[in-house]
């Protein structure tokens, strides 16, 4: 899919630095809340596109990406728990720890394709809880309990809160990382990434090394994720095992299937919208239980796992494949 | 006589790339015709056309019933055997169980019997290799199964893609002495692709020559066989 | 010993259901090519509804009849509905509609039921027959119980036609066309049949690892360490696998605990079953993907 329009993306980016000044306008609306929300929103965004550099720009298909998620998550909160870390150096750190076992799991992943690779992964994920609540690492990650943190401290006595520093913290380190990775799928090694995933044999008879190419691939998504995931620690000032779970993986896939396969701006709209999608399905599964008494635990993955199939049929290229396609028909119609 | 089967106009494709381009020819009841050509002149996706294994385009009526577009399966159910290219033996299942499975829609069991019987009378050396892993015969043997399954689908039509094709020459004499006895004994129309001409049109009653999708001469097999381009292309003398 | 021959028997019975949701992972495979990540919630999801019969005065083994007919016709379904119109798309499509049906089983079970823990009745007398003290009845009713199916699933393809039909169809789909027989419903009861025995699984465990929307997800990833272990593409691997699996992992659990009583030392225990799941699926996949008794299939280009 080609890049989407810069100039749009600059008026986007614009728009999404002033939001927060906006507060004393709506307090209401642009109240901490919210922007806590939004920036878990950019979180998964963030996350979500780690997944999106190996399956859809890279083809290999993972359903375990919730594993480095939680790898960097743990990272960032035993830095900064044990060794009292400043929250943003956390970043590299687990960014480097990540890349690590990504590359270490992609060897292996060499010689696994599409079911088998999905296979090995989802494995991974279904395994990941019960790794994390190991006897011997109990005293590092705090076993089942997990880790308590703090939030990150506004610096430099700017005025603002907690919440709408976190929100610009994580705006920036999407910001960076997602012009980092479309620089990088401009270059000659993206195009070798994307050459891998479409014509893989004929990648390799190209001279392409596709098995460096594949390995570090694996390495930079789960650094991307795993950033997302020390990220999150941060945001929400806790790590438990628990939470990263197979269907941690599972909201991966779907934003990276609703947003768009092969889509930097895909990976966005995807993160926001599996966000989105699971705090309404929660707060309506309140309304039922609460206001209309009815016994029904609904869950968000009742909706997500619809709108997958869905969208397998009707728009296997996500939502922004889908706008592409209506835009550039418009186009045509208008000649 | 009518034809049993009339093909007109036909047009096939692979995905794309379109392979026939305007076939026509009818077969007629009893009979046995054979399709001659080169490589890649089409007369493999004809069979394949007429079981509606690639996409086509054209008139295909079968008994007087149009069978263009319906499924493989149902195409068959109509009592048309077709023996594919490299025989397609089920090769983890037994010659029994190959033989078995062609009498699978069929609700006559006691002449399922007594066809059983038949097809070993045949192929005596099946009989003997009854309960053997069908991918474990001789090229020959499997050939024979392939036929020999055919039988078992009680055919009105049988369609048969180059049976010769990798076998000793005494085997293929065999097997074309039983392919005259079943269409005579046996009353089975035979549709026959060969690259041997000499031998297709040695057993046809009436031939047709394909070139590159399609048909370029026709006619009863000893006028075919004295034409002086067949003679040159295909019989080389 | 009587400890150790109580674990071996344990594994026994904890592998008689490996074998069988392992079974329908290679029975999917072997005629579709696919793997069948939602598996376990199916399973899972029939085991819901014997519940929801038996609830409602059902007796156990009528309710057991009727869920594993109830799954069948899902299996059927699913197969024709779903799955089929996809047969032609990129593998990334066909996972995720798993996942789709993954998601969807595992959250409409819990919004019905809810995910509180529930009960699971054991159909098998209370009394210790059998091996006394070493096996448990329900267990000894488990392996019984699969037993009896997998033979009865063994005898229906190798001697019936609909049988020997549904084999031609997984083992040459365009050769089966050629001798009538309708690969497409072929696919569909395959599925049928997978899902069936899935839900078996599902209804003889939940006695032991009680009821909840969450059930079938460790046993989903021991049942790929079984398949893996046989051979994914041969079903009598499968089940010779899921056995082997399930006394394995309860053999390195017991080891684990040995060591710690000994010597006091903690290495591995019931904690860490499931990460030995995956480093034996781990381990298959990049050492031998064939398994013990499968073949490597060679790439075509």
């Amino acid at each position: 899919m080609p890049a989407f329009p810069k100039k749009l993306l600059w008026v986007l980016l614009a728009l999404a630095f002033l939001v927060p000044l906006l507060h004393p306008l709506f307090p209401d609306v642009v109240s901490d809340y919210r922007l806590f929300l939004v920036s878990t929103m950019i979180i998964a965004a963030i996350a979500v596109l780690g997944l999106n550099l190996l399956t859809g720009f890279n083809g290999q298909i993972s359903l375990g990406h919730g594993a480095f998620y939680a790898v960097g998550a743990y990272t960032a909160a035993v830095l900064m728990d044990h060794l009292n870390m400043p929250y943003w150096a956390t970043l590299p750190c687990a960014a480097v720890v990540c890349f690590i076992v990504g590359y270490l799991f992609g060897l292996p992943a060499l010689r696994l394709e599409g079911h088998y690779l999905a296979l090995a992964t989802f494995a991974l994920a279904l395994a990941v809880p019960q790794i994390l609540k190991y006897r011997w690492l109990e005293g590092l990650t705090g076993g089942v309990q997990g880790i308590v943190l703090s939030k990150p401290e506004v610096p430099f006595g700017l005025p603002l809160s907690e919440d709408q520093w976190l929100y610009y913290y994580c705006l920036i380190v999407m910001v960076v990382l997602y012009w980092a990775a479309a620089n990088m799928l401009d270059s000659r090694s993206g195009r070798a990434m994307m050459a891998i995933r479409d014509q893989y044999m004929a990648a390799d008879t190209m001279g392409i090394d596709t098995a460096l190419y594949k390995t570090v691939t694996f390495g930079i998504s789960a650094a991307y994720t795993g950033i997302a995931g020390a990220l999150s620690a941060s945001a929400i000032a806790f790590v438990a095992p628990d939470s990263f779970n197979i269907f941690l993986s599972i909201k991966f896939l779907i934003g990276l299937v609703v947003g768009g396969v092969g889509s930097l701006a895909g990976s966005v709209v995807g993160g926001i919208f599996y966000v989105l999608v699971d705090n309404s399905a929660q707060a309506l599964s309140m309304f039922v239980k609460n206001d209309l008494g009815l016994q029904f635990d609904l869950s968000a993955y009742t909706v997500f796992g619809i709108l997958l199939i869905v969208l397998m049929y009707l728009m296997p290229m996500g939502i922004v494949g889908g706008v592409y396609l209506a835009v550039r028909r418009l186009r045509a119609l208008r000649g | 006589m009518a034809a049993l089967l009339e093909v007109k106009g036909l047009k096939a494709f692979y995905g794309q790339t379109q392979s026939l381009y305007d076939v026509g020819f009818e077969i007629p009841d009893g009979g046995i015709t054979t399709l001659l050509g080169a490589n890649g002149a089409g007369k493999t996706t004809t069979l394949r056309a007429i079981c509606n294994m690639v996409r086509t385009d054209g008139t295909i009526r079968f008994a007087g019933k149009d069978i263009a577009g319906q499924a493989t399966e149902e195409i068959v159910r109509l009592r048309i055997a077709h023996v594919p290219e490299g025989r397609g033996t089920f090769t983890t299942l037994t010659v029994d169980e190959n033989l078995r499975i062609a009498a699978y829609t069929r609700r006559d069991k006691a002449a399922v019997h007594a066809d059983l019987e038949r097809v070993f009378g045949y192929f005596p050396r099946l009989k003997e290799r009854i309960q053997q892993q069908a991918g474990t015969l001789s090229g020959g043997e499997q050939q024979m199964l392939a036929i020999a399954r055919a039988l078992m689908l009680k055919p009105r039509l049988m369609l048969l893609d180059e049976p010769s094709f990798g076998l000793a020459p005494l085997i293929v004499q065999e097997i074309f002495r039983i392919l005259r006895r079943i269409n005579e004994d046996d009353k089975v129309s035979i549709l026959l692709v060969e690259q041997n001409a000499a031998l297709a049109l040695d057993l046809a009653t009436h031939a047709y020559v394909l070139e590159t999708g399609r048909v370029v001469m026709s006619g009863p097999s000893s006028v075919v066989k004295n034409d002086e381009n067949v003679r040159k292309s295909y019989l080389g003398y | 010993m009587e400890q150790f021959l109580q674990q071996i028997a344990s594994g026994l019975a904890n592998g008689a259901i490996y074998a069988c949701v392992a079974l329908a992972l290679v029975m999917i495979y072997v005629s579709t090519d696919h793997i069948n990540f939602a598996q376990g919630e199916m399973a899972m999801f029939s085991t819901y509804i014997s519940w929801q019969l038996m609830t409602w005065g059902v007796s156990f083994w009528f309710a057991f009849v009727l869920a594993v007919v109830f799954s069948f016709v899902l299996g059927v379904v699913i197969e024709r509905a779903i799955l089929r119109p996809l047969h032609n798309a990129p593998v990334l499509s066909i996972v995720v509609v798993f996942i789709g049906l993954l998601a969807i089983c595992n959250s409409v079970a819990g919004a019905i039921w809810s995910y509180l823990i529930k009960e699971f009745p054991s159909p098998f007398p209370k009394s210790s027959f059998g091996i006394a003290g070493v096996i448990g009845p329900h267990q000894l009713g488990v392996v019984i119980v699969t037993l009896v199916v997998l033979g009865l699933l063994f005898a229906f393809f190798r001697y019936t036609p609909l049988g020997l039909a549904m084999r031609a169809a997984a083992q040459n789909p365009q050769m089966a066309r050629l001798v009538g027989v309708r690969v497409d419903w072929m696919l569909a009861l395959g599925w049928g049949l997978a899902a069936a025995v899935g839900a078996v699984a599902g209804i003889m465990v939940a006695h032991i690892v009680y009821l909840d929307p969450n059930m079938m997800g460790g046993i989903l990833l021991y049942a790929f360490a079984s398949a893996l272990v046989g051979g994914i593409g041969n079903p009598g691997g499968a089940v010779v696998g899921g056995f082997i699996v399930g006394v394995l992992e309860n053999m390195v659990a017991y080891a684990g605990n040995q060591i710690e009583k000994a010597t006091g030392i903690y290495i591995i225990g019931n904690g860490e079953k499931l990460t030995v799941a995956l480093i034996i699926v781990i381990t298959v996949l990049t050492v031998k993907p064939a398994g013990l008794f499968g073949r490597v299939v060679v790439k075509r280009v």
